[in-house]
Protein backbone atom coordinates (compact mmCIF):
# COMPACT_ATOMS: atom_id res chain seq x y z
CA UNK A 1 0.00 0.00 0.00
CA UNK A 2 1.44 3.09 0.84
CA UNK A 3 -0.86 4.76 -1.59
CA UNK A 4 -3.94 5.51 0.07
CA UNK A 5 -4.83 8.95 0.89
CA UNK A 6 -4.64 9.80 4.55
CA UNK A 7 -7.66 8.68 6.41
CA UNK A 8 -8.96 11.48 8.92
CA UNK A 9 -12.17 10.66 9.89
CA UNK A 10 -13.31 9.28 14.00
CA UNK A 11 -15.72 6.45 13.82
CA UNK A 12 -17.73 7.81 16.75
CA UNK A 13 -18.80 10.96 14.80
CA UNK A 14 -19.57 9.36 11.51
CA UNK A 15 -21.77 7.11 12.84
CA UNK A 16 -23.65 9.64 15.16
CA UNK A 17 -23.92 11.46 11.99
CA UNK A 18 -25.72 8.64 9.67
CA UNK A 19 -27.92 8.05 12.61
CA UNK A 20 -29.00 11.55 13.41
CA UNK A 21 -31.11 11.43 10.31
CA UNK A 22 -32.50 7.74 10.88
CA UNK A 23 -36.10 8.50 11.99
CA UNK A 24 -37.55 4.90 11.76
CA UNK A 25 -34.68 2.57 10.35
CA UNK A 26 -34.09 -0.38 12.29
CA UNK A 27 -30.52 -0.88 12.63
CA UNK A 28 -28.44 -4.07 13.10
CA UNK A 29 -24.72 -3.60 14.70
CA UNK A 30 -21.88 -6.26 14.09
CA UNK A 31 -20.06 -7.21 16.76
CA UNK A 32 -17.15 -5.15 18.44
CA UNK A 33 -16.95 -1.08 18.02
CA UNK A 34 -20.16 -0.66 15.50
CA UNK A 35 -22.64 -2.35 18.34
CA UNK A 36 -20.33 0.27 21.16
CA UNK A 37 -20.76 3.20 18.24
CA UNK A 38 -24.24 2.77 17.89
CA UNK A 39 -24.90 2.75 21.27
CA UNK A 40 -23.24 5.88 21.82
CA UNK A 41 -25.25 7.48 19.34
CA UNK A 42 -28.16 6.34 21.59
CA UNK A 43 -29.60 3.27 23.00
CA UNK A 44 -32.99 2.12 21.33
CA UNK A 45 -34.84 -0.79 21.14
CA UNK A 46 -34.83 -0.66 17.35
CA UNK A 47 -31.53 -0.95 17.84
CA UNK A 48 -30.39 -5.15 17.42
CA UNK A 49 -26.90 -5.37 18.31
CA UNK A 50 -24.62 -8.38 17.78
CA UNK A 51 -21.79 -9.48 20.15
CA UNK A 52 -20.75 -12.32 18.52
CA UNK A 53 -22.16 -14.57 15.45
CA UNK A 54 -19.47 -12.91 13.63
CA UNK A 55 -19.83 -12.68 9.90
CA UNK A 56 -23.81 -12.58 10.93
CA UNK A 57 -24.50 -8.99 10.60
CA UNK A 58 -25.61 -8.06 6.82
CA UNK A 59 -27.16 -11.72 6.62
CA UNK A 60 -28.95 -10.83 10.13
CA UNK A 61 -29.99 -7.54 8.22
CA UNK A 62 -31.10 -9.22 5.30
CA UNK A 63 -33.80 -11.11 6.94
CA UNK A 64 -34.95 -8.34 8.51
CA UNK A 65 -35.38 -6.23 5.44
CA UNK A 66 -36.94 -9.57 3.91
CA UNK A 67 -39.70 -9.85 6.73
CA UNK A 68 -40.00 -6.01 6.54
CA UNK A 69 -40.36 -4.82 3.64
CA UNK A 70 -42.05 -1.46 3.98
CA UNK A 71 -39.35 -0.64 7.03
CA UNK A 72 -35.68 0.72 6.09
CA UNK A 73 -33.16 -1.29 7.51
CA UNK A 74 -29.52 -0.63 8.27
CA UNK A 75 -26.73 -2.85 9.31
CA UNK A 76 -23.67 -0.70 10.59
CA UNK A 77 -20.25 -3.18 10.69
CA UNK A 78 -16.88 -3.50 10.96
CA UNK A 79 -14.63 -4.88 8.18
CA UNK A 80 -12.99 -7.63 9.43
CA UNK A 81 -16.49 -8.96 10.85
CA UNK A 82 -17.66 -8.38 6.65
CA UNK A 83 -14.62 -9.86 5.52
CA UNK A 84 -15.76 -13.21 7.79
CA UNK A 85 -19.30 -13.38 6.01
CA UNK A 86 -18.36 -11.10 2.74
CA UNK A 87 -20.14 -14.07 0.67
CA UNK A 88 -23.24 -12.62 2.14
CA UNK A 89 -23.00 -9.63 -0.27
CA UNK A 90 -23.62 -11.66 -3.27
CA UNK A 91 -26.86 -13.54 -1.36
CA UNK A 92 -28.43 -10.28 -0.95
CA UNK A 93 -27.44 -9.16 -4.18
CA UNK A 94 -29.51 -12.17 -5.48
CA UNK A 95 -31.98 -10.89 -3.47
CA UNK A 96 -32.30 -7.27 -4.39
CA UNK A 97 -34.16 -5.69 -1.08
CA UNK A 98 -34.52 -2.31 -1.55
CA UNK A 99 -34.52 -1.52 1.51
CA UNK A 100 -31.77 -3.02 3.34
CA UNK A 101 -28.36 -0.83 2.98
CA UNK A 102 -24.53 -2.27 4.75
CA UNK A 103 -22.37 0.47 5.98
CA UNK A 104 -19.27 -0.70 6.80
CA UNK A 105 -17.08 1.31 9.98
CA UNK A 106 -13.68 0.71 7.99
CA UNK A 107 -10.64 1.26 10.08
CA UNK A 108 -8.62 -1.60 8.31
CA UNK A 109 -8.06 -3.17 12.19
CA UNK A 110 -9.32 -6.18 14.14
CA UNK A 111 -10.65 -3.83 17.23
CA UNK A 112 -11.24 -6.02 19.89
CA UNK A 113 -8.22 -8.67 19.39
CA UNK A 114 -5.11 -6.04 19.71
CA UNK A 115 -5.40 -3.59 16.19
CA UNK A 116 -4.18 -6.32 14.35
CA UNK A 117 -4.79 -5.49 10.45
CA UNK A 118 -7.25 -6.59 8.42
CA UNK A 119 -7.44 -7.11 4.57
CA UNK A 120 -8.71 -3.92 3.64
CA UNK A 121 -5.41 -2.60 5.57
CA UNK A 122 -3.62 -4.27 2.29
CA UNK A 123 -6.01 -2.76 -0.36
CA UNK A 124 -8.57 -5.52 -0.45
CA UNK A 125 -11.19 -3.09 -2.09
CA UNK A 126 -14.76 -4.29 -0.16
CA UNK A 127 -17.11 -1.53 -2.14
CA UNK A 128 -15.39 -3.37 -5.19
CA UNK A 129 -16.36 -6.86 -3.90
CA UNK A 130 -20.23 -5.47 -3.23
CA UNK A 131 -20.34 -4.16 -6.81
CA UNK A 132 -18.70 -7.54 -8.28
CA UNK A 133 -21.57 -9.20 -6.11
CA UNK A 134 -23.70 -6.96 -7.91
CA UNK A 135 -24.57 -3.82 -5.45
CA UNK A 136 -24.37 -1.52 -8.23
CA UNK A 137 -24.56 1.59 -5.28
CA UNK A 138 -21.54 0.33 -3.53
CA UNK A 139 -18.93 3.29 -2.52
CA UNK A 140 -15.82 3.89 -0.40
CA UNK A 141 -16.08 6.90 1.23
CA UNK A 142 -12.28 8.38 2.69
CA UNK A 143 -12.84 11.87 4.00
CA UNK A 144 -15.49 14.43 5.04
CA UNK A 145 -16.82 15.68 1.40
CA UNK A 146 -18.32 12.39 0.89
CA UNK A 147 -20.13 11.75 4.29
CA UNK A 148 -23.20 13.54 3.98
CA UNK A 149 -24.02 11.86 0.30
CA UNK A 150 -22.79 8.53 1.98
CA UNK A 151 -25.83 8.85 4.69
CA UNK A 152 -28.18 10.32 2.68
CA UNK A 153 -28.07 6.99 0.68
CA UNK A 154 -27.59 4.74 4.01
CA UNK A 155 -30.37 6.53 4.51
CA UNK A 156 -32.78 6.34 1.96
CA UNK A 157 -31.51 5.52 -1.41
CA UNK A 158 -33.18 2.17 -3.21
CA UNK A 159 -31.09 -0.65 -1.83
CA UNK A 160 -29.37 -2.93 -1.82
CA UNK A 161 -26.82 0.18 -0.72
CA UNK A 162 -23.46 -0.66 0.39
CA UNK A 163 -20.91 2.20 1.59
CA UNK A 164 -17.47 1.59 3.02
CA UNK A 165 -16.63 4.42 5.39
CA UNK A 166 -12.39 4.44 6.08
CA UNK A 167 -11.98 5.62 9.47
CA UNK A 168 -8.79 6.13 11.82
CA UNK A 169 -8.14 3.03 14.08
CA UNK A 170 -7.86 5.32 17.51
CA UNK A 171 -9.23 3.54 20.05
CA UNK A 172 -13.05 5.32 21.54
CA UNK A 173 -14.40 4.64 24.98
CA UNK A 174 -16.53 1.53 25.18
CA UNK A 175 -20.23 1.99 25.56
CA UNK A 176 -21.26 -0.95 26.38
CA UNK A 177 -25.22 -1.52 25.33
CA UNK A 178 -27.42 -4.61 26.93
CA UNK A 179 -25.29 -7.83 26.17
CA UNK A 180 -28.58 -10.47 26.78
CA UNK A 181 -29.28 -11.64 23.77
CA UNK A 182 -32.78 -12.78 25.05
CA UNK A 183 -33.44 -9.28 26.30
CA UNK A 184 -32.35 -7.59 22.93
CA UNK A 185 -34.83 -9.88 20.69
CA UNK A 186 -37.78 -9.46 22.94
CA UNK A 187 -36.96 -5.27 23.09
CA UNK A 188 -36.54 -5.45 19.36
CA UNK A 189 -39.57 -7.63 18.69
CA UNK A 190 -41.82 -5.51 20.98
CA UNK A 191 -40.49 -2.58 19.50
CA UNK A 192 -41.26 -3.06 15.83
CA UNK A 193 -44.33 -5.65 16.25
CA UNK A 194 -46.23 -4.69 19.60
CA UNK A 195 -46.12 -7.06 22.60
CA UNK A 196 -46.24 -10.52 21.70
CA UNK B 1 -34.20 -45.34 -9.16
CA UNK B 2 -38.03 -45.67 -8.07
CA UNK B 3 -40.33 -43.08 -9.05
CA UNK B 4 -39.54 -39.41 -6.85
CA UNK B 5 -40.73 -39.60 -3.55
CA UNK B 6 -43.39 -37.44 -2.79
CA UNK B 7 -42.03 -36.60 1.06
CA UNK B 8 -40.82 -33.22 -0.26
CA UNK B 9 -44.39 -31.95 -0.68
CA UNK B 10 -45.64 -32.62 1.95
CA UNK B 11 -43.31 -30.84 3.79
CA UNK B 12 -43.71 -28.23 1.82
CA UNK B 13 -47.30 -28.24 3.32
CA UNK B 14 -46.02 -28.58 6.42
CA UNK B 15 -43.66 -25.41 6.52
CA UNK B 16 -46.37 -23.50 4.72
CA UNK B 17 -48.91 -24.65 7.90
CA UNK B 18 -46.33 -23.66 10.05
CA UNK B 19 -46.02 -20.36 8.93
CA UNK B 20 -42.69 -20.76 7.33
CA UNK B 21 -41.64 -17.52 5.12
CA UNK B 22 -38.28 -17.15 3.88
CA UNK B 23 -36.66 -20.60 2.84
CA UNK B 24 -32.76 -20.22 2.92
CA UNK B 25 -30.78 -23.41 1.59
CA UNK B 26 -27.81 -24.64 0.05
CA UNK B 27 -28.73 -26.49 -2.62
CA UNK B 28 -28.07 -30.46 -1.99
CA UNK B 29 -29.79 -33.11 -4.06
CA UNK B 30 -31.98 -34.33 -1.34
CA UNK B 31 -33.28 -31.12 -1.08
CA UNK B 32 -33.64 -30.89 -4.99
CA UNK B 33 -37.93 -30.82 -5.14
CA UNK B 34 -38.19 -28.77 -2.29
CA UNK B 35 -36.12 -25.69 -3.23
CA UNK B 36 -37.92 -25.88 -6.51
CA UNK B 37 -41.18 -25.57 -4.30
CA UNK B 38 -39.77 -22.85 -2.36
CA UNK B 39 -39.00 -21.35 -5.70
CA UNK B 40 -42.11 -21.44 -7.51
CA UNK B 41 -44.25 -20.54 -4.30
CA UNK B 42 -44.68 -16.60 -4.07
CA UNK B 43 -45.88 -16.40 -0.77
CA UNK B 44 -42.49 -18.18 0.64
CA UNK B 45 -39.12 -15.89 -0.41
CA UNK B 46 -36.28 -18.83 -1.44
CA UNK B 47 -32.88 -17.49 -0.33
CA UNK B 48 -30.19 -19.20 -1.55
CA UNK B 49 -26.68 -18.86 0.48
CA UNK B 50 -23.08 -18.73 -0.04
CA UNK B 51 -22.69 -21.03 3.05
CA UNK B 52 -25.23 -22.16 5.51
CA UNK B 53 -24.02 -19.93 8.32
CA UNK B 54 -25.48 -17.40 6.41
CA UNK B 55 -28.96 -18.66 6.91
CA UNK B 56 -28.49 -19.36 10.67
CA UNK B 57 -28.29 -15.28 10.96
CA UNK B 58 -30.53 -14.72 8.10
CA UNK B 59 -33.71 -16.77 9.85
CA UNK B 60 -32.78 -14.70 13.25
CA UNK B 61 -33.26 -11.34 11.32
CA UNK B 62 -36.23 -12.78 9.63
CA UNK B 63 -37.41 -13.50 13.47
CA UNK B 64 -36.57 -9.70 14.41
CA UNK B 65 -38.92 -9.11 11.71
CA UNK B 66 -41.62 -10.90 12.71
CA UNK B 67 -41.41 -13.96 10.09
CA UNK B 68 -40.29 -17.84 10.48
CA UNK B 69 -38.11 -19.84 8.28
CA UNK B 70 -36.36 -23.08 7.55
CA UNK B 71 -32.96 -23.49 6.59
CA UNK B 72 -32.11 -26.55 4.04
CA UNK B 73 -28.81 -27.81 3.90
CA UNK B 74 -26.39 -31.10 3.68
CA UNK B 75 -24.91 -32.45 6.66
CA UNK B 76 -21.40 -31.45 5.57
CA UNK B 77 -22.90 -27.68 5.99
CA UNK B 78 -24.02 -28.74 9.51
CA UNK B 79 -19.52 -28.23 10.15
CA UNK B 80 -20.06 -24.62 8.52
CA UNK B 81 -23.12 -23.41 11.42
CA UNK B 82 -21.95 -24.21 14.75
CA UNK B 83 -20.63 -21.04 15.60
CA UNK B 84 -23.17 -19.31 14.10
CA UNK B 85 -25.69 -21.30 16.11
CA UNK B 86 -24.14 -19.15 19.47
CA UNK B 87 -26.43 -16.92 18.21
CA UNK B 88 -29.51 -18.56 18.21
CA UNK B 89 -29.12 -20.11 21.53
CA UNK B 90 -28.21 -16.93 23.62
CA UNK B 91 -31.58 -14.89 21.62
CA UNK B 92 -33.34 -18.17 21.92
CA UNK B 93 -34.02 -17.35 17.59
CA UNK B 94 -36.50 -20.36 17.13
CA UNK B 95 -34.57 -22.18 14.11
CA UNK B 96 -36.06 -25.32 12.06
CA UNK B 97 -33.15 -26.56 9.72
CA UNK B 98 -34.14 -29.40 7.20
CA UNK B 99 -30.67 -31.34 7.36
CA UNK B 100 -29.84 -34.10 4.47
CA UNK B 101 -27.52 -37.00 5.51
CA UNK B 102 -24.52 -37.60 3.53
CA UNK B 103 -21.16 -39.85 4.89
CA UNK B 104 -23.46 -42.79 6.26
CA UNK B 105 -25.68 -45.69 4.50
CA UNK B 106 -23.89 -46.88 1.49
CA UNK B 107 -21.70 -43.79 1.35
CA UNK B 108 -19.09 -44.12 -1.91
CA UNK B 109 -16.98 -40.44 -0.91
CA UNK B 110 -14.56 -41.02 2.37
CA UNK B 111 -14.39 -37.20 2.08
CA UNK B 112 -18.19 -37.31 3.53
CA UNK B 113 -17.83 -39.52 6.04
CA UNK B 114 -16.14 -37.83 8.98
CA UNK B 115 -18.91 -34.56 8.85
CA UNK B 116 -21.62 -37.37 8.32
CA UNK B 117 -20.87 -39.33 11.09
CA UNK B 118 -20.22 -35.95 13.41
CA UNK B 119 -23.66 -33.80 12.65
CA UNK B 120 -25.98 -35.46 14.87
CA UNK B 121 -23.34 -34.79 17.90
CA UNK B 122 -21.76 -31.75 16.56
CA UNK B 123 -25.21 -30.11 16.81
CA UNK B 124 -26.59 -31.38 20.18
CA UNK B 125 -23.02 -30.74 21.34
CA UNK B 126 -24.30 -26.63 20.89
CA UNK B 127 -27.37 -27.03 22.12
CA UNK B 128 -29.89 -27.81 18.99
CA UNK B 129 -32.57 -30.74 19.06
CA UNK B 130 -31.88 -33.31 16.32
CA UNK B 131 -35.01 -35.57 15.50
CA UNK B 132 -34.08 -38.23 12.99
CA UNK B 133 -36.35 -39.79 10.09
CA UNK B 134 -35.41 -42.62 8.10
CA UNK B 135 -38.38 -43.49 6.50
CA UNK B 136 -40.07 -41.99 4.21
CA UNK B 137 -43.50 -41.89 5.53
CA UNK B 138 -42.37 -39.92 8.45
CA UNK B 139 -40.77 -36.96 7.14
CA UNK B 140 -43.63 -34.60 6.92
CA UNK B 141 -44.62 -35.66 10.79
CA UNK B 142 -41.33 -35.11 12.30
CA UNK B 143 -40.95 -31.58 10.12
CA UNK B 144 -44.46 -30.59 11.42
CA UNK B 145 -43.49 -31.75 14.99
CA UNK B 146 -40.27 -29.75 14.63
CA UNK B 147 -41.63 -26.78 13.16
CA UNK B 148 -44.10 -26.70 16.16
CA UNK B 149 -41.18 -27.37 18.65
CA UNK B 150 -38.80 -24.34 16.95
CA UNK B 151 -41.59 -21.64 16.06
CA UNK B 152 -43.95 -22.65 19.30
CA UNK B 153 -41.04 -23.76 21.78
CA UNK B 154 -38.52 -21.53 21.02
CA UNK B 155 -35.98 -23.66 20.20
CA UNK B 156 -33.12 -24.68 17.72
CA UNK B 157 -34.57 -28.42 16.19
CA UNK B 158 -32.99 -30.07 13.19
CA UNK B 159 -34.15 -32.91 11.46
CA UNK B 160 -31.65 -35.25 9.84
CA UNK B 161 -32.99 -36.92 7.03
CA UNK B 162 -31.31 -40.09 6.73
CA UNK B 163 -29.00 -40.96 3.42
CA UNK B 164 -31.11 -44.74 3.45
CA UNK B 165 -33.95 -42.79 2.93
CA UNK B 166 -32.80 -40.30 0.19
CA UNK B 167 -30.79 -43.02 -1.69
CA UNK B 168 -27.01 -43.51 -1.34
CA UNK B 169 -25.44 -41.15 -4.23
CA UNK B 170 -23.66 -44.06 -6.25
CA UNK B 171 -20.06 -43.96 -8.63
CA UNK B 172 -22.62 -44.62 -11.48
CA UNK B 173 -24.79 -41.55 -11.02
Amino acid sequence: MGDQPEITLDRRAVVARILKGRADTLVVTGLGAPSWDTAAAGDRADNFYLWGGMGGAAATGLGLALAQPGRRVLVITGDGEMLMGVGTLATIAVQRPANLAICVIDNQRYGETGMQETHTAFGVDLAAMARGAGIEDAATVWDESALDTAAAALLGAPGPVFVAIKVTPAETPMVLPLRDGLALKHRFREKLLGKA
Amino acid sequence: MASPPDWPDTVFGALKDAGVRQVAYVPDAGHARLIELARGDNAVRAVPLTAEQEGVALLGGAWLGGEAGALLMQSSGVGNVINMLGMSAECRFPLLMLVTMRGEWGEFNPWQVPMGQATQASLEAVGVIVQRVDDADSVAETVEAAARMAFQGGRMVAVLIGQRLLGAKNWDK
